[in-house]
């Protein structure tokens, strides 16, 4: 396999012959697995990834990087979420805070995801923030009745985005849950709600940086990686582990029909990481090279199984085939309260797919733009309550929601 | 006693041991004044001549083995065996349901010794035998039998009744029916009796003598005919009853030591020592399921019945719960658990706390007095563990200065709670649940008959979704006509197929629903022995299972296999297709071929978490991998509420 290759590994040796000193500090702290560790030459053996990774991360959202991303989603707006918004023409928000007089939720949210860092959940709990904020309630009772109604107006809005659901209850979860709330007077529990809001943006950033940090154990050094469509967390995980001075190498589907893959491996070829760009009906021929399979999640569901881009269940189901680990990235609050039985057991999330060439009106495309993952051809799940077996999804969701 | 109980050892003695001298010891009726006086004909053989000389028609069969070896057969009690018509199990009147199958394996068995006409003539006799006996105990029986008599009636004559309200229903309406014998029903009561002496005699020889048969069909038939035919179920429902009580009160007297129930040889020691029930003996049993308790086909039922002014300490209602669960009245398990808990209920409203004791204290004691009594009577489902647990924590947790009147209430309030939330809202929660995985054009496949299930499907039906129902049932119960029945009522499309056909009707199934009686914490479904099986062969096709099941019921063990806990069924109810003489091979075995044959009737068996896809519950949908955590957070409230 590559990593093997004798030429690459001293290629590489030679670089690392000139880093750091060890650490002692680290050295107690050093966490990389064995089992991955002893069968190649870690180049720098002595160095915690944890804490390599903890300094990379204090600048992990550079403006540069901040830049491009602004770029690429105004190409696609949506790539990590699965919302067959394509039609939809985002009307213009009318300013970030509650500001306008004629409220919409809808515009506030749609304003919020224009941010290209930002999740959608993140957005949702922003746009909900921003009803509390424009609400002219006096009493909790009328907020919360408020907040639903607007949580509502917003699923219904999309109702293909999992982690917009998600967010939504995630957020009315917290109003109807957290019984200081009930202590309080209500201008107190009011701001309470805004900042908790506000606070959630951090969440979701820190939800990244720990899914990266704790996935370093798993890149091990020589290690191909087959990735699949963009995804911000996938996008953190490989970064800081190139951040990490760890050799791997990437292998990008394109990401048919968006071509989210070539975002990615754009992405990617900035941080000096070798890729190699497949086309998406290339996946089996690769695997034997592959070591792992590495994705994102529109929607992690109670299952323990996976929402995501159209192309992943067939990445999962010859991975499993040919015995190769599947891991998923992804934040806890994606974690939604459904339960899809098989792929057409979900309400259907359509986009428009180009060909390139007139198709016969006959001829029917199947347009849909995600399926369902089972648990069973799921290996790990990183997340930021930890590295998660599919099962402890559900346990996850049970002591959220009951 | 001894010397009987040595005769046992030798295999061919033993229907001679049993039965002769049993039947007789206690049947109180004068009925035998009429058979003993035309038994003599018969009695000329060697084996009558230690017998009674009342005892003409089993003798006659038996005559054969008998022969060599009476002498080792001491007859007690044999002054008033007079009334021993066993015989009237033979008569013809009485097969309503199963014409003449059981004359034609006796004639098939015996070697025919004394030919056609004998038999013939036996018939006869027996007839008017039955009508001499019966007759004058009429009354008397009556009023013993009476009760489970019209609650099998009456759920004859219901077909449909909803679980929960059939017992309530049965409670109510067979006061009525107590009062207004009518003639037919006498009729029925006293071909009960006869068939009660066959099947004396069958019990007798239990361990495989061909007398051995036709007592199954007694019991077998009445839930499979319910729904046809109300009056010849409720025959033989009266007839299940009679025979059981002279069955029992022959058991009552000598029992051959029952092989090892318990694997534990101390625990089942102590059981025996406490049952009120005596323990059917052993019989050919397969040698990995000995560790269970063997089954009590109903045939306690009227010694039970007739101790039900004698055991003071169970409280009526109890009782009652018991006998249902004993003659199979009461099968499901909500449906049980509701029965028992409602007695429960009513036991402690009568309660009142004996002088220098605690409520506490005394009524744990009482509730698990009440408890063992009906694990003798049918082994406990799961979920009924789980609400005796409850129930007795929440005795536990009674604040000492509730004055009694106070706890009882409480009490009777926390049951009714529990049936409420646990049971009744945690299904409605369910089929909420579950109808949004119904989509239009489903074909939904489900086996035997689970409440759950059969309610999700008519609510489903309600919302106005378009799909079509596929039953699959299986031998002996056959419960999934009873849920087909009231489906096809509801105006559902339904498919009705047996278990063998699964794999042919899977193809074009999308969805199999599944009712389980309990779900371990490694998410193995112990439900109707065949749920496996289905669930595997869906599995196999690729269709979610899901399986509906009150939270109530998962339980913190670990199970891998059906074997170390399970429950046995009538032995005797697989080898026999009721109504098809042609078809029932078994008979006519020989007592030394029925040696080698192990009859196995499993009532459960266990899925493996990796055939189901879901398990809808009143917490949502969880995967089986989740029930842990259910579990985990289920005991908490249900220990604190």
């Amino acid at each position: 396999m590559w990593w093997r290759s004798a030429s690459f590994i001293l290629d590489r040796q030679q670089e690392q012959n000139t880093s750091l000193p060890p650490n002692p500090e680290s050295l107690l702290l050093s966490s990389p697995p064995p089992s991955m560790a002893d069968s190649l030459q870690n180049p720098k053996p002595d160095i915690s990834a944890y804490y390599q990774t903890r300094a990379a991360h204090h600048a992990v959202v550079t403006s540069d990087w901040l830049a491009q991303a602004q770029s690429a989603v105004s190409l696609q707006s949506n790539d990590d979420v699965s919302s067959g918004s394509d039609g939809r023409v985002a009307p213009t928000g009318g300013g970030t805070g509650g500001d306008n007089k004629t409220f919409s939720v809808i515009d506030e949210f749609n304003s919020w995801r224009k941010q290209p860092d930002l999740a959608e959940a993140v957005a949702a709990i922003r746009a909900l923030a921003a009803v509390i904020r424009a609400s002219q309630a006096t009493t909790m009772m009328e907020l919360e009745i408020e907040l639903k109604k607007a949580s509502d107006s917003l699923k219904a809005w999309d109702a293909t985005s999992i982690s917009l659901t998600a967010g939504c209850d995630l957020f009315m979860r917290y109003v109807t849950r957290t019984s200081a709330l009930e202590y309080e007077d209500f201008n107190s529990a009011r701001y309470r709600l805004i900042e908790r809001a506000e606070k959630f943006g951090e969440i979701s950033y820190k939800a990244r940086r720990i899914i990266a940090m704790l996935s370093q154990d798993f890149i091990f050094d020589g290690c191909t990686i087959l990735v699949h469509g963009f995804s911000r967390v996938v996008l953190e995980v490989l970064k800081t582990a190139a951040e990490n001075k760890k050799h791997f190498r990437v292998f990008c589907t394109e990401g048919r029909p968006d071509r989210t893959g070539l975002r990615l491996s754009n992405e990617l070829a900035k941080l000096d990481v070798p890729v190699k760009l497949l086309i998406d009906s290339a996946v089996a021929y690769t695997m034997d090279e592959v070591d792992m399979v590495l994705v994102g999640a529109d929607g992690v569901v109670e299952s323990g199984g996976i929402i995501n881009m159209m192309g992943t269940y067939q990445i999962a189901l010859v991975s499993h085939s040919m015995n190769k680990p599947v891991y998923v990235a992804a934040e806890s609050y994606k974690f939604a309260r459904l339960y899809p039985l098989d792929q057409k057991d979900m309400g259907p999330a359509l986009r428009t797919i180009d060909f390139g060439v007139p198709i016969p009106s006959k001829v029917e495309v199947e347009k849909s733009a995600r399926d369902y993952t089972p648990p069973q051809y799921l290996t790990l799940l990183f997340t930021d309550l930890g590295v998660l077996t599919p099962s402890v999804v559900s346990d996850e969701l049970i002591q959220l929601y009951l | 006693m001894d010397a009987r109980r040595m005769s046992r050892a030798v295999p061919r003695v033993r229907q001679v041991g049993f039965f002769t001298p049993n039947t007789p010891a206690q049947h109180p009726q004068p009925q035998s004044a009429a058979p003993s006086s035309e038994s003599p004909p018969l009695s000329d053989s060697p084996a009558s001549n230690s017998l009674s000389p009342v005892m003409i028609p089993p003798p006659r069969h038996l005559s054969d083995n008998l022969g060599g070896r009476t002498a080792a057969v001491p007859v007690p009690g044999r002054e008033n065996s007079g009334e021993l018509p066993t015989v009237g199990s033979y008569n013809p009147s009485e097969s309503v349901l199963w014409l003449d199958s059981p004359p034609r394996s006796r004639i098939g068995d015996e070697e025919l010794s004394e030919g056609a006409e004998s038999s013939l003539g036996w018939y006869r006799r027996s007839n008017s035998a039955k009508f001499a006996s019966s007759l004058p105990s009429g009354g008397f029986n009556l009023s013993t039998v009476k009760h489970p008599e019209s609650v099998a009636a009456v759920e004859a004559k219901n077909p449909l009744p909803e679980k929960s309200e059939a017992q309530k229903e049965q409670a109510s309406s067979s006061k009525p029916l107590k009062a207004k014998t009518t003639k037919a029903e006498r009729r029925a009561l006293q071909e009960s009796q006869r068939a009660a002496k066959a099947a004396s005699r069958a019990e007798a020889n239990k361990s495989g003598t061909p007398g051995g048969a036709p007592s199954s069909k007694p019991m077998k038939q009445p839930p499979q005919k319910k729904d046809g035919l109300p009056v010849a179920s409720s025959i033989a429902a009266s007839e299940r009853i009679g025979v059981d009580r002279s069955v029992e009160k022959e058991r009552k007297k000598d029992l051959p030591p029952p092989r090892k129930q318990f694997d534990d040889e101390s625990r089942g020691g102590r059981a025996k020592r406490r049952s009120v029930l005596n323990q059917p003996e052993a019989r050919n049993r397969v040698e990995l399921f000995r560790h269970l308790p063997p089954h009590k086909n109903g045939t306690q039922l009227p010694y039970l019945e007739s101790k039900f002014f004698e055991l003071h300490e169970k409280h009526p209602a109890v009782y009652k719960v018991g006998l249902q669960y004993l003659a199979g009245d009461l099968s499901g398990g909500n449906a049980r658990c509701i029965a028992m808990l409602q007695a429960f209920q009513e036991a402690i409203r009568d309660y009142s706390t004996p002088p220098e004791k605690t409520l506490t204290r005394d009524l744990t004691s009482k509730i698990g007095g009440f408890v063992s009594f009906l694990i003798e009577c049918r082994p406990l489902s799961m979920s009924m563990g789980n609400a005796i647990r409850f129930l007795k924590s929440r005795i536990a947790r009674l604040p000492l200065t509730l004055s009694e009147s106070e706890a009882k209430t409480t009490l009777c309030s926390d049951i009714d709670r529990f049936i409420n939330e646990k049971i009744v809202l945690a299904d409605k929660v369910i089929l909420r649940h579950a109808a949004t995985k119904i989509r239009d054009g489903d074909v939904l496949l489900t086996y035997g008959s689970s409440c759950v299930v059969e309610m999700i499907l008519l609510y489903a039906h309600e919302l106005g979704k378009q799909f079509r129902v596929v039953v699959v049932d299986s031998h002996p119960m056959l419960e999934g006509q009873k849920l087909l029945r009231r489906l096809v009522v509801k105006g559902l499309s339904c498919t009705y197929t047996q278990l063998n056909a699964i794999s042919y009707v899977m193809h074009e199934v999308t969805r199999v629903f599944l009712g389980a009686s309990s779900i371990f914490s490694n998410g193995t479904v112990y439900s109707t022995v065949g749920t496996a099986s289905v669930a595997m062969v869906a599995h196999a096709f690729r269709v979610p299972v899901l399986v509906c099941c009150e939270a109530y019921k998962f339980h913190e063990r670990v199970q891998l296999d059906s074997i170390c806990f399970n429950e046995l069924g009538d032995p005797d109810a697989i080898s026999k297709v009721p109504g098809r003489v042609d078809v029932n091979y078994l008979d006519n075995l020989t007592d030394k071929q029925k040696e080698n044959l192990e009859l196995l009737n499993l009532k459960y068996d266990a899925t493996p978490s990796d055939y189901i896809s879901v398990i809808v519950t009143d917490y949502g949908m969880i995967p089986p991998t989740s029930v842990p955590v259910i579990v985990r957070e289920y005991r908490k409230e249900y220990l604190l509420i």
